[in-house]
């Protein structure tokens, strides 16, 4: 079993490994476990299809600066560089770089902040304005994936803290 | 084709997703088990065969899903319902507040709170420790997140430990998560229309 305090969420979130939390934590330890290994699959998965690992990183560090968690930016922000693949994705992590001239791109990151900031927001619409830009089915569900996952984990990062900081 | 449902229900709707499903016959090794397909359980919905687009991230969401929501001790199941409800409002997913919904008032055998809800959304009044668990969750689930030390010490204050805290965190959050696949794939459409 992973150390639950190596996964991304618990670091991120500052919480010690002696505090009172600690025994709420370990009888959840299962969760945090399969937390991590949904972290992996969401951002270095086998079959990465048109969302390159070092994108899926830049996105992550896009949304969680998106949710003004800095902390799991800096985690994505590393995960990023230590990825291969061209600098300029490193863009995307920008949450006002809006994809220049790139259509694909820029409907990956339309998609991405809407879904993440205002997902009430969403209609049926948006689905054919991806397709129409060019992104695959396969590839829709893989970046609907990771901004969802990601909606989980910050907010999962943010509740162990405020844990953390009341015990 | 009938139009979407927009307005909160606690009668679970029918899902009609929006990116085409895969077909079980055309499934691969990995999608099929991702998909938990065995010889005795060949049916499988056409949202987790929208999701299974996505084999890898489909198998782990699968058991960390099903151990957040029943996994014993902790926070009881009514209230994890009602973290999962109070996700649900804030993103409007229809479909996700209507199976949570139904599954707070079968748990907690009272119809009561999920009506107030429906009818006044995040500001429904409900009883204390209800109120201090439902404005958690919808806090928790803007964009960004809202909550801050007064809401933890409400939970405190109703009477929740550590580990009921954790697990409403967790319940909550998971649906920031579901929310934003089943509201964004698919749309919830009245089951009478289903052929």
């Amino acid at each position: 079993m992973t150390d639950i305090f190596e996964t991304a969420a618990v670091k991120a979130s500052g919480i010690q490994m002696d505090g009172p939390l600690a025994d709420a934590l370990s009888g959840r330890s299962d969760i945090l476990t399969m937390t991590q290994q949904a972290h992996d699959a969401a951002l270095k998965p086998d079959e990465p299809g048109g969302l390159s690992h070092k994108m899926r990183a830049a996105l992550s560090c896009r949304i969680a600066r998106l949710s003004q968690e800095e902390p799991l930016a800096a985690h994505f922000a590393t995960l990023m560089d230590s990825a291969s693949g061209p600098t300029e994705i490193g863009q995307i992590a920008d949450p006002a770089f809006d994809g220049g001239s790139d259509a694909w791109l820029r409907a990956i990151l339309r998609h991405t902040d809407l879904v993440t900031t205002d997902t009430k927001a969403v209609v049926a619409g948006d689905i054919p304005a991806l397709t129409d830009a060019g992104v695959s089915e396969d590839d829709i569900v893989r970046l609907s994936e990771v901004v969802a996952f990601l909606s989980y984990q910050i907010r999962l990062t943010i509740g162990l803290r405020l844990i953390g900081d009341a015990s | 084709m009938s139009d979407p449902i927009h307005d909160f229900t606690a009668v679970v709707p029918h899902w009609r997703p929006r990116v085409t499903p895969i077909k079980l016959e055309d499934a691969t090794p990995d999608q099929l088990d991702a998909l938990k397909v065995t010889p005795s359980n060949t049916k499988v919905s056409e949202y987790v065969l929208v999701l299974a687009r996505d084999s890898e991230t489909l198998r782990e969401r699968t058991p960390l899903f099903n151990a957040i929501m029943y996994n014993r001790g902790g926070l009881s199941r009514a209230e994890r319902e009602l973290g999962a409800v109070g996700a649900s409002i804030v993103n409007r997913c229809v479909y996700c507040a209507a199976v949570h919904a139904s599954r707070y008032n079968q748990l907690a055998k009272d119809v009561s709170v999920i009506e107030r809800i429906f009818a006044d959304g995040e500001s429904a009044e409900l009883s204390p420790r209800q109120t201090a668990i439902f404005s958690f969750a919808v806090k928790l689930s803007k964009s960004p997140p809202e909550v801050s030390k007064d809401d933890m010490a409400a939970l405190t204050a109703a009477g929740l430990g550590p580990d009921e805290v954790l697990d409403l965190v967790l319940s909550a959050a998971l649906f920031g998560w579901a929310n934003r696949l089943m509201h964004t794939l698919g749309d919830p459409i009245e089951i009478a229309e289903q052929a």
